[in-house]
């Protein structure tokens, strides 16, 4: 095994990603990716262009049509129960929030916690309360998802997925419908994560975020991607994409009209 | 979406076949719902094995998390059930029981009164009557809020955070099913006796009701009560398995869970039957 497959935390090599509500539908063909640890991508493409069923599968949450596809050096096609602890070491937080609307927001903080420690909700009290006043969620600890703006519920799941201090955190579309304030505050806490949060021990976190907008993530420390036509485009770094005369680039790196008018 | 559960749903993937045109011939016709019962049927029974399998090796995983859903489940599906059961057992009592017995009490028939009550309420109508109840009640339910559950991406949620979708949502309901309809048939066949009794005695039945209670305890065996417990826990057990398997199998349309919630229920009534037919057969062995 070379090097680099080695130290990967994600490895994919000629992978096919299939559609997670269909999947026989390729979405994206012959990817071949490699992220290292402590690397923070934004990996950008336009509406229906795969990227929620790529970091999905990324994630180990599905199996590649074709190719191999390998998360910390571990096949994802036998992502099993036997390998958890592997799972565990990623976090995803799913556009929307996808939080289970059975329960409160302190609830689905909680649940991962308490379901791999076997913890009581008294014991995991402790830790949940500190995560939620880290994330400013406490306020609405007792509120079902149903009765939380987008904002808020976007931020519950980052909650949620940040419970178990994941090594890696993915996150699909995560800026998408926030407000301007709410936009700058996850910039900034993801930038926080990536470079080592005390809430995670100080480890410098791995980042992959999907994106329609490009602007937002601005920044030479970061690396892009796109997806389009069924492709996977490595973009370099942020000077790389000024420079570009791709026209999906340059509408994904232009303003919307409504914001230009 | 792990494997072997991924395998049991697609083959209630069925649309394909069922939005077909309808076949010429009635054998044709015959020989395609032949072939759809066997793929429901196989895709049922994988996802009942996978379910039995979680139950035993997770019984001691998570328990602050899962015992607290069971508890929830065994009030939704039993305790919570109680008074519509109070009402059926009455009125079970009333239209049923009393009138055979008045009718037996007539014929000066009385002795045969404890095997007929053992047979008709606790063999058969009490344990049939509380699985349908509780499968109309409850099972509807399960259908519905898996089917938006899947549909919301709470499954794909579920995995992602490590947590077994069948553990976390379907052994709960499993378990909180099967002992919702054992405990609920139980308390409906006292109810049904006892107010079949209190309606004999206002038709001026000439029967005490130690003797009544004395031959209806003399008609009962240990085999009933071990085979009425094994039967309740299979009714229950395999209408949570029908109604989450449909409910879980794929995302619902808003204008699928009608049509789904009713075919959980028809295959959920035939299963009971099918289990009732067998347990039959036990009872003609022993």
């Amino acid at each position: 095994m070379s090097e680099p497959e080695k130290t990967s935390v994600i490895e994919m090599r000629a992978v096919s990603v299939g559609a997670m509500r269909d999947i026989g539908l390729v979405v994206l063909a012959d990817v071949n990716w490699s992220v290292a640890p402590g690397e923070f991508w934004a990996v950008a493409g336009q509406q229906h262009s795969g990227k929620s069923d790529f970091l999905m599968l990324s994630a180990g949450l599905m199996a590649p049509v074709q190719g191999d596809c390998k998360l910390f050096g571990t096949e994802t096609r036998r992502f099993d129960e036997t390998k958890l602890t592997e799972r565990l070491r990623v976090g995803f937080v799913f556009e929307g929030g996808q939080l289970f609307n059975q329960l409160t927001i302190r609830e689905n903080v909680a649940l991962p916690l308490q379901y791999h420690r076997d913890l009581p909700p008294a014991e995991a009290a402790q830790e949940v309360a500190a995560l939620l006043e880290l994330l400013e969620l406490t306020p609405l600890a007792e509120v079902t998802p149903a009765n939380v703006s987008g904002n808020w519920l976007q931020r519950a799941a980052l909650a949620r997925a940040l419970m178990l201090r994941p090594e890696v955190l993915l996150l699909d579309n995560p800026l998408a419908g926030l407000g301007a304030r709410h936009r700058q505050w996850w910039l900034r806490f993801l930038d926080q994560l990536w470079r080592g949060h005390a809430w995670c021990g100080g480890r410098p976190m791995t980042l992959i975020a999907t994106t329609d907008d490009l602007r937002p993530w601005r920044n030479a420390n970061r690396k892009f991607a796109l997806l389009h036509d069924k492709k996977f485009f490595p973009l370099g770094a942020w000077n790389e994409i000024e420079s570009t005369n791709d026209p999906v680039v340059k509408e994904l790196l232009a303003a919307p009209a409504e914001l230009i008018s | 979406m792990r494997e072997n559960l991924a395998k049991a749903f697609a083959l209630a993937n069925t649309q394909l076949i069922r939005r077909a045109q309808l076949p010429k011939s009635y054998t044709d016709l015959v020989g395609r719902k032949l072939f759809l019962f066997l793929l429901t049927l196989q895709g049922l029974v994988a996802f009942a094995l996978i379910t039995l399998g979680v139950i035993l090796r997770k019984s001691r995983a998570a328990r602050n998390v899962i015992r607290p859903r069971i508890r929830q489940e065994i009030a939704r599906a039993g305790v919570a059930l109680l008074p519509m059961f109070v009402f059926v057992a009455l009125a079970l009592g009333f239209l049923v029981i009393g009138q055979t017995v008045s009718t037996l009490a007539k014929f000066g028939a009385t002795d045969y009164l404890g095997t007929t009550m053992v047979i008709v309420v606790v063999r058969e109508l009490g344990p049939l009557l509380a699985a349908m109840l509780v499968l109309a009640r409850v099972g509807t339910a399960h259908v519905i809020e898996l089917g938006t559950a899947r549909a919301l991406g709470e499954v794909e949620a579920l995995e992602a955070l490590g947590i077994d979708p069948v553990h976390y949502l379907i052994v709960p309901r499993v378990i909180g099913m099967a002992v919702g309809v054992f405990s609920l048939t139980v308390y409906l066949i006292i109810g049904a006796l006892v107010s079949g009794y209190l309606f004999a005695f206002l038709q001026d039945v000439p029967l005490t009701p130690g003797d009544y209670f004395k031959q209806i305890a003399g008609a009962l065996s240990w085999l009933d009560f071990a085979l009425l417990a094994l039967k309740t826990v299979a009714f229950g057990f395999f209408i949570a398995i029908v109604t989450c398997y449909h409910g879980l199998a794929r995302p619902l349309r808003l204008e699928d869970v009608s049509r789904v919630a009713v075919r959980a229920v028809s295959q959920g009534v035939i299963v009971c039957v099918l289990i009732d037919a067998l347990f039959i057969l036990l009872y003609l062995v022993a």
